[in-house]
């Protein structure tokens, strides 16, 4: 059982400033941790790991407590017993694969080690490999090989940060149900990285949907992800608006069409996307991508102005989220310093600004 | 034949004592986030672009009975440091330091940090983790720096000529001898010093490039 609570901000050269907030526990077997680049997974294995340390909260891993900023723990990583297998595998290229392997067994007697690693190369079915080196062995038996690396040490956690990428549908079931196969015995919780649906459907006993640092939905994957499929999905890759709209015109020469929303008399300019004048589409914008303005903007690149009102404004952690009803509701994410700046308030009104290409037709 | 000889013992000695010492310099160099490494650093490589002379002054101050070494040296040992052959690998650590820290700092720095952190991951402290990750991919970087501190000590003048003077057998190395030698117009005697200095110079420097277009290391380049 892993119970993680963690809470960490990221302060990124970039623009937007970051908070990964989630809890979550994690049961023996192989539970997926799904959402969009940039939403949060990686961070969360990394703090699990030890490799990060949250600002806040509390991990606690097989009824050790890993981590927890109220009592001033922070166990280091090397004697977290907790496996991390990296996307790139890491494995170490000047050793052979049997020296990776047993490169984390030390306090064991020399034969002891040479049965524990011939015993899980044998699981992995990379016994014939023992003597080489990584750059002599191909991409399926590299993640084989990382993965014996990562359970030889008996962890009581295993981390998997998108490990199968690359490889086809069928080398990773094989690989998955080599996995599934040690675990039956070991019983340890599996987190597993992945942000492609298809790896959920193909892996998934339970999901977490990780959204912008929050988690989203937990469950099977089918609740997490089908209902409706499509608009939680959008959702999942970060997508807080999520709008039907019905094509006015096409202006093939730009790129471009034109669509009103819902049934608003709201018309914007999107990519142009399949459907012809008259089919309904749906527009997906993430909050973060609209710009509020207190007067009429003039000048601007951006094609599409709505003009509407702020019906709330809420502050959650270091961002705060306005409702602004244009004839059609929109999220929209901006800066504590920004609502103070423009002295936002219910009521207010606003103007968005909507690149086009902020505009995604999801379908 | 005594100076070549002197001139590689002295540069032999150099070349261990830095990598004993360069490698932790450069260890904490290349891993650490603290703010003020740049002044750190400028400090190392000071000894590239300052004048060997002024090196070498500042060495033999340092070194002479009243310096600060030099009292510590003469109460340890009853006798001085300047213009013995002590004092001259003393300051030929100094003079070469860089030409030891600069490519251990640059390998240990190519090391994928995604290495580190599985082997942090797998149980491994910061030792094991130098010994059996850092050190064995810096492998190249550590033949450099042995090679080239060796090298750059064998053919220093300035320094030697500030700190060691000229008393053969003990500080008289081969730029010393070579220098003398043509003072007194044995151009032939010269010439056969210099040539052995050109083959040597020539031979390392082979052996820098090799090692860095990883000739014979075991494993292919990432």
């Amino acid at each position: 059982m892993l119970a993680a609570r963690i809470r960490k901000q990221r302060r990124s050269a970039g623009a937007s400033s970051f908070v990964l907030d989630v809890s979550i526990e994690v049961s023996p077997g192989i539970t997926i941790l799904f959402g969009a680049s940039g939403a949060g997974k990686s961070t969360l294995l990394d703090c699990v790991a030890g490799l990060a340390r949250p600002d806040e909260g509390q991990i606690v891993a097989g009824g050790e407590v890993l981590f927890d900023s109220a009592r001033g723990i922070h166990v280091p990583t090397p004697k977290r017993r907790t496996a991390y297998v990296f996307q790139t595998l890491a494995l170490f290229p000047h050793l052979s694969a049997e020296d990776n392997v047993a490169y984390g067994l030390t306090d064991l007697r020399e034969e002891e080690r040479r049965e524990q690693v011939e015993a899980i190369l044998k699981a992995f079915r990379v016994e014939k490999l023992r003597k080489q080196r990584p750059d002599k062995i191909s991409g399926g038996e590299k993640q084989r090989i990382a993965l014996a690396r990562s359970l030889v040490t008996e962890p009581r956690v295993l981390l998997l940060d998108e490990p199968l990428t690359g490889l086809d549908a069928e080398l990773k079931a094989s690989i998955v149900d080599d996995l599934r196969a040690w675990n039956v015995a070991k019983g340890i919780p599996i987190l597993y990285v992945t942000h492609s649906r298809e790896e959920v459907d193909a892996l998934g006993e339970r999901v977490i949907a990780l959204d912008n640092g929050r988690v989203a939905s937990t469950g099977r994957p089918m609740d997490v992800l089908d209902a409706p499929r499509r608009k939680k999905l959008a959702q999942a890759a970060g997508f807080e608006n999520l709008l039907s709209a019905t094509v006015l015109a096409l202006r093939e020469a730009d790129g471009v069409m034109r669509v009103r929303l819902g049934n608003s008399a709201c018309e914007i300019e999107v990519p142009l996307g399949y459907g012809a004048a008259g089919s309904r589409v749906r527009v997906a914008v993430r909050a973060g991508d609209i710009l509020l303005a207190t007067e009429p903007p003039r000048g601007l690149s951006a094609r599409n102005v709505l003009d509407g009102r702020i019906v709330s404004l809420e502050q959650r952690g270091t961002m705060a989220i306005a409702r602004v009803e244009c004839g059609i509701a929109f999220i929209v994410h901006i800066t504590p310093g920004a609502v103070r700046a423009l002295e936002l308030a219910a009521g207010r009104r606003v103007w968005l600004v909507l690149k086009t290409h902020s505009c995604h037709l999801v379908e | 034949m005594e100076a070549l000889w002197l001139s590689m013992k002295l540069a032999a000695c150099v070349a261990v004592i830095l990598l004993a010492i360069g490698t932790p310099m450069a260890y904490g160099l290349a891993f650490s986030n603290w703010r003020g490494k740049f002044l750190l650093e400028s400090i190392v490589a000071l000894p590239l672009v300052l004048p060997p002379t002024v090196l070498g002054f500042y060495a033999l101050v340092a070194m002479g009975p009243r310096g600060p070494l030099g009292k510590l040296w003469i109460a340890l040992f009853g006798h001085g440091l300047a213009f013995t052959f002590g004092g001259l690998i003393l300051s030929s650590v100094l003079y070469s330091l860089p030409f030891a820290v600069q490519p251990l700092i640059a390998s240990f720095e190519g090391v994928d940090r995604k290495l580190l952190d599985a082997s942090a991951v797998l149980g491994a402290g910061g030792l094991r983790t130098f010994c059996r990750v850092i050190l064995p991919l810096s492998l190249p970087g550590a033949v450099t720096a042995a090679v080239l501190s060796f090298a750059h000590t064998l053919g220093e003048f300035g320094v030697v000529l500030m700190v060691g003077g000229n008393l053969a057998g003990v500080t008289r190395t081969v730029s010393i001898d070579i220098y003398d030698n043509v003072q007194s117009l044995e151009y032939g005697e010269a010439n056969r010093m210099a040539l052995v200095l050109l083959a040597v110079s020539f031979v390392v420097l082979s052996v820098v490039y090799a090692v860095n277009r990883r000739v014979w290391t075991p494993w292919a380049a990432k």
